[in-house]
């Protein structure tokens, strides 16, 4: 019955919560709050809460690149987040979260990962990306970018010390970061596009699209979640929508701001 | 337990700075999984935990069910990026083990009787780990359960004991934990006095050791205190 | 008259020792050691003439008999309907207190009267050691369409009713809503302005310990 008092809401462009359909909820961002970590970061999104840490590590390269760093994205559902999670190795929700995130990071090469080379073919940085939610309300994936992304542009390498091991108490500078991508999920329900779901609001939508773009305004990666159908127009329309609000959440990335209550466009949602 | 060359103690302080009986600066915060029936985030200097209790709920699988009481269910886990190298994520031995000891600690605690078939699921998070993580764990846990209204014959205070050189020290932080004489983790209920979860690894004689029990006994009243405050805190305005 | 100057009312947390066996009887969310009595919650202190008891803030709800709940219906079987009653266990409607008809189980699907996500308010008939039995025979039980459900801490249920049904009243005058709040922490709205009357409920589940609640709720409402 609440999925179907959310359905009548959209009906007339309307949502639980009072947003509108494009806006998103109210963002915090925390900076390096894990001293532990090489980089780290604290991310809400409404009631949403990720944490993401950044390690660094000595790793092999990839034989087709033997002189470049690595990345690595991982995402543990923990089961603290959310009554529904549970312990146990990580199933395809996370897998896949963690595969979208590591994308958008990867494809717009948002790592200068040939800056990471320690001895040629041999040795090179492996950067750990992993994400965690602590609080599970809707747009994990959004989130977790988002969190992913400040945690990399605070990120500091550690140094090698004489006996060739990782120095963690002498940070050489920081991981050398080229573009800000943002990933942007809209969900699609009836003929509605929705943004940044809550996790009820999740449970109702027919199919999301995920979307990452660059500050130069490329694409770098998509994935579509879920069981329904998009039209070509959805698509173009869902595109447009990832760079209007990707260009919003990389202010805060940018300006380092720490909360933004979102302004919106009116053009494409009315109240009735 | 490692060796190492490096003094511990100088002039009567510790590494960071601390005399032998003071403890970190602790932190505590009740409420911070809005999803969980209860929950807390426990600090103490840069070991930090946070605990989230679901329950009492049903549980699954069948057998596990017990017809005249509820049961708890304890899970304590590292966050891969908590410790300085990279951990493999999921549970080891040593996560098993802190689990299990835990578990053991607070089921005495809890009045679990008028929950017949159902458990009390509690999920530790360390996103942070200097030494002294699973008593860090075992405060959160304390302040998620009392969140979560499960009623309770008291809170539990975790706060770990230890030797460097020779001195008996409260509250040990990572580099402590791995050079000491002994590091001795205690879990005690406050207003009884009974303690409910109590480990040793090191070399001491029955004195030593039964000195540093009474330390933290002594010293856990200062984090009862906090933990005391922070559950107040939270219905204050 | 003395004015109380306390902003929110005494709280107790677990293990805290409230008086002695030998003074006090000891009430709900409390417990006897020795000749001392206890706090088992973090909750408000109740203490009249020779009766202490601790009312929790949180907790999940435990069914008692003729507690008046709201379920929604989980599963149809045979000889009767399995409900979610907001608490560890499920209820059980057996067929014989669901329907006035007699029914053939053979012949008619119990789909018919109670179907799965159909909303009931109902009474818990018993529960004992996590078998709660409910029954629709009751004047006040029907099924509800329509509307929709939000969950509240269940200790927090009086303060939404208030003193003979005066806050209830009040939010549904000010929003034009039927509302039923159920002992179980669910409370089920219809109406015109529902997400006024989710507000004002969510107020006084966040600030049902402080004095002066009505005067906020009425502030919100107008």
């Amino acid at each position: 019955m609440r999925s179907e008092y959310i359905l009548k809401l959209l009906e007339k462009n309307e949502r639980l919560d009072g947003r509108k359909l494009d806006e998103f909820r109210k963002i915090t961002i925390e900076k390096n709050p894990i001293k532990r970590a090489e980089g780290s970061a604290r991310v809400k999104i409404g009631k949403t809460d990720m944490i993401v840490g950044i390690k660094m590590e000595f790793g092999e390269p990839y034989p087709d690149t033997p002189n470049s760093g690595v990345l690595m994205t991982d995402a543990e559902f923990i089961p603290l987040a959310h009554p529904e999670f549970q312990t146990g190795k990580p199933g395809e929700d996370p897998t896949e979260a963690a595969r979208v995130i590591d994308r958008g990071i990867r494809e717009s090469e948002t790592i200068d990962v040939e800056k990471l080379c320690i001895e040629k073919g041999k040795k090179v940085w492996t950067v750990y990306v992993d994400v965690y939610p602590l609080n599970h309300d809707g747009n994990l994936i959004d989130a977790g970018s988002l969190g992913a992304i400040v945690a990399l542009k605070c990120t500091k390498i550690p140094s090698v010390d004489k006996d060739g091991n990782v120095d963690r108490e002498n940070l050489k500078g920081s991981l050398p970061i080229v573009h800000t991508p943002i990933t942007i999920t809209i969900g699609k329900v009836m003929d509605k596009m929705i943004v940044d779901p809550i996790f009820e609001e999740e449970e109702v939508l027919d199919c999301r699209l995920c979307v990452a773009t660059t500050e130069e305004g490329k694409v770098v990666s998509m994935q579509k979640i879920g069981v329904g159908v998009l039209t070509d127009d959805d698509v173009d329309e869902m595109i447009d929508i990832a760079i209007e609000k990707g260009k919003e959440l990389r202010k805060l990335v940018e300006d380092g701001k720490k909360t933004v209550k979102q302004k919106t466009k009116t053009n494409k949602s009315r109240k009735s | 337990m490692m060796k190492t060359d490096e003094k511990m103690i100088v002039n009567g302080k510790r590494l960071d700075g601390r005399k032998p009986d003071e403890m970190r600066e602790i932190k505590m915060e009740v409420g911070v999984i809005p999803n969980a029936d209860g929950s807390a985030k426990v600090s103490f200097g840069k070991t930090t935990a946070i605990a989230a209790v679901y329950g009492p709920r049903k549980l699954f699988p069948r057998h596990k069910q017990k017809s005249d009481t509820g049961i708890i269910q304890y899970n304590y886990d590292m966050a891969t990026f908590s410790v300085d190298e990279r951990k493999r994520p999921g549970p080891g031995r040593r996560e098993t083990e802190i689990s299990k000891v835990s578990r053991l600690a607070l089921e005495p605690v809890l009045f679990l009787k008028d929950f017949p078939k159902t458990t009390v699921d509690v999920f530790i998070e360390i996103i942070e780990a200097d030494g002294s993580t699973r008593v860090t764990a075992i405060n959160a846990a304390s302040l998620a359960l009392a969140d979560a209204g499960v009623p309770m014959r008291d809170l539990i205070v975790g706060l770990s004991g230890g030797m460097v050189n020779g001195v008996p020290i409260i509250d040990l932080c990572g580099k402590e934990d791995n050079y000491c004489d002994a590091d001795v983790p205690i879990a005690f209920l406050p207003n009884k006095n009974e303690i409910t979860l109590l480990q040793m690894d090191g070399r001491l004689t029955p004195e030593e050791t039964k000195s540093i029990v009474r330390n933290v006994l002594h010293a856990g009243k200062e984090v009862y205190k906090k933990q005391v405050e922070a559950l107040k805190k939270k219905y204050s305005e | 008259m003395k004015k109380n100057d306390k902003k929110s009312r005494e709280i107790t947390v677990p293990g805290e020792l409230i008086g002695s066996s030998k003074t006090f009887k000891s009430g709900y969310g409390t417990y006897i050691e020795g000749d001392k009595i206890f706090s088992e919650f973090v909750g408000i202190l109740q203490k009249k003439d020779d009766y202490v008891s601790v009312i929790p803030l949180s907790g999940v709800y435990i069914p008692q008999r003729n507690d008046r709940i709201i379920g929604v219906i989980e599963e149809v079987q045979k000889f009767g309907w399995i409900v979610n009653v907001n608490s560890a266990w499920d209820g059980f409607l057996p067929t014989s207190e669901g329907i006035d008809d007699y029914v053939d189980v053979k012949k008619v699907k119990m789909e018919r009267y109670f179907d799965v996500g159909d909303i009931i308010y109902t009474q818990v008939n018993d529960h004992k050691k996590g078998d709660v039995q409910l029954t629709m025979r009751t004047p006040i039980a029907r099924k509800l369409r329509g509307g929709v459900i939000i969950k509240i801490t269940p200790s927090k249920v009086p303060r939404l009713i208030g003193k003979q049904g005066s806050m209830v009243t009040l939010i549904k005058e000010k929003t034009g809503t039927i509302i039923r709040v159920g002992q179980n922490g669910l409370v089920w709205i219809s109406g015109e302005n529902v997400d006024k009357a989710i507000k004002s409920i969510k107020m006084i589940e966040q600030k049902s310990h402080i004095f002066g609640l009505t005067e906020e709720i009425s502030k919100l409402l107008s």
